[in-house]
């Protein structure tokens, strides 16, 4: 997802029994499903793997800004432009949104930041991929973002207070970004053969990429066992991914596209697709930095922060001396 | 020495004759900066009318512990709502 294999205590869940009281209570209150508030006695291994999964959804939406933002210049039409503006924004809006509620775990924002240009956090393998054509603009609609929503709408349920409410704003928004995408697969599809075939290029592209963002299997998993229990993780990967099949499947034969995979079938057993699984080698190589863009993301970024300091520096000593001067005023 | 712009919490008001409602943080130098930046990251939608900055600093919460003595007291205070005192039907609307 907008956040893969993020690591829990390690130890797997403990029974109610042999928690300490205050986990006990802690663990009840998650059972009832009450939400969790920032100032709140929460264990400290539920607070560590939070602000792991949330700063890493927050870097992944505005690392997730760039690929996009290599086409807002090339867009076809200025209304194409508009929008995809405007979701560029959003993007950026949910990145906020997130960061904030991990500031409210006790990290901050600037620490975040660090661990990010630094590599020791990470963001969302999906956005190492390049975007060759304006047809990749669509497909990350309609995909990537088909993708996060499976994600985000059940993690409005997440036990984490303000992690929750920054979800319910993202999912408000969201909804916007993949029907965006889905309007330019559905003009090029029905295009010339050259933009149809584009269309399909892009889906080619980006079907397994799109497949990975869930994450390898976990249902053995520890760590995904206990954020399951604290409810800061709702569905297994492969719960999600074969939803997102399942959705995505009909929309790709609506717009005459091929999904690549010759093992794609309906199994009516299950009341879903068989399909093939993506290469988790190159998951993995992704992962370690060695995607077709990792250098270029980190780098871009890297590079706004250092060019912004300046600027950042500068507004700050302009407010402590307006600030000065009014209460020397006074 | 490097700088974190302070951290100020968001009230909006959605629309006119509501309270304005908490919504958020974010980071900006100053209070007129910070109006800008929650123009942008929480109304870019039509969601509010009007928007209140304050520096999170400045906000004094309860204490999750206090929970109790602050608020039981007014659990066995059933007669405060109306619901309480049975009225006959013929009485009518009340």
């Amino acid at each position: 997802m907008y956040a893969q294999m993020v690591k829990s205590t390690g130890e797997g869940v403990k029974d109610l029994k042999e928690m300490s009281p205050e986990e006990r209570a802690f663990q009840e209150r998650i059972d009832r499903g009450e939400k969790i508030e920032p100032k709140e006695w929460m264990p400290e291994g539920y607070r560590k793997t939070l602000i792991r999964q949330i700063g890493q959804h927050a870097h992944s939406e505005i690392v997730g800004q760039l690929p996009e933002g290599n086409w807002i210049t090339r867009a076809p039409t200025l209304e194409r432009k508009a929008i995809l503006l405007a979701k560029v924004q959003d993007e950026a809006g949910h990145g906020l949104y997130l960061y904030c509620a991990a500031e409210t775990l006790g990290v901050s924002r600037d620490e975040l930041l660090e661990k990010l240009h630094s590599g020791n956090m990470k963001y969302s393998s999906i956005f190492n991929y390049p975007t060759l054509t304006w047809a990749d603009i669509g497909a990350i609609g309609w995909l990537v973002d088909g993708a996060a929503i499976m994600n985000q709408v059940p993690l409005q349920r997440t036990s984490y207070g303000p992690y929750s409410r920054a979800m319910i704003r993202i999912c408000k928004e969201e909804s916007f970004h993949q029907r965006q995408g889905y309007d330019i697969m559905m003009k090029m599809a029905k295009g010339t053969p050259e933009q149809k075939e584009m269309a399909q290029d892009a889906l080619n592209r980006f079907w397994y990429p799109s497949l990975m963002m869930f994450g390898p299997s976990d249902k053995d998993s520890v760590h995904s066992a206990q954020s399951m229990a604290w409810k800061i993780k709702i569905n297994t990967n492969d719960e999600l991914r074969q939803k997102f099949v399942d959705q995505t499947v009909p929309q790709a034969e609506y717009l005459g596209l091929t999904i690549p995979d010759e093992n794609l079938a309906w199994n009516e057993e299950k009341g879903g697709y068989d399909f093939s699984e993506p290469d988790w080698s190159e998951f993995y190589e992704v992962l370690k930095g060695n995607g077709p863009c990792n250098k270029e993301r980190l780098g871009a970024r890297v590079k706004a922060w250092e060019d912004g300091a300046w600027f950042r520096e500068g507004l700050m000593a302009h407010a402590e001396k307006q600030s000065a001067a009014k209460l020397a005023a006074e | 020495m490097k700088k974190e712009w302070p951290l100020w919490e968001v009230f909006i008001r959605g629309q006119h004759g509501l309270n304005h409602r908490h919504v958020g943080s974010l980071h900006a130098p100053d209070a007129e900066m910070a109006i800008k930046n929650a123009r942008d990251v929480y109304t870019r939608r039509n969601e509010g009318v009007s928007i209140w900055v304050v520096e999170s600093k400045h906000i004094t919460a309860s204490s999750p512990s206090e929970r109790g003595p602050l608020f039981e007291p007014s659990n066995d205070k059933v007669y405060r709502h109306p619901t309480f005192f049975d009225i006959p039907d013929e009485v009518g609307h009340m």
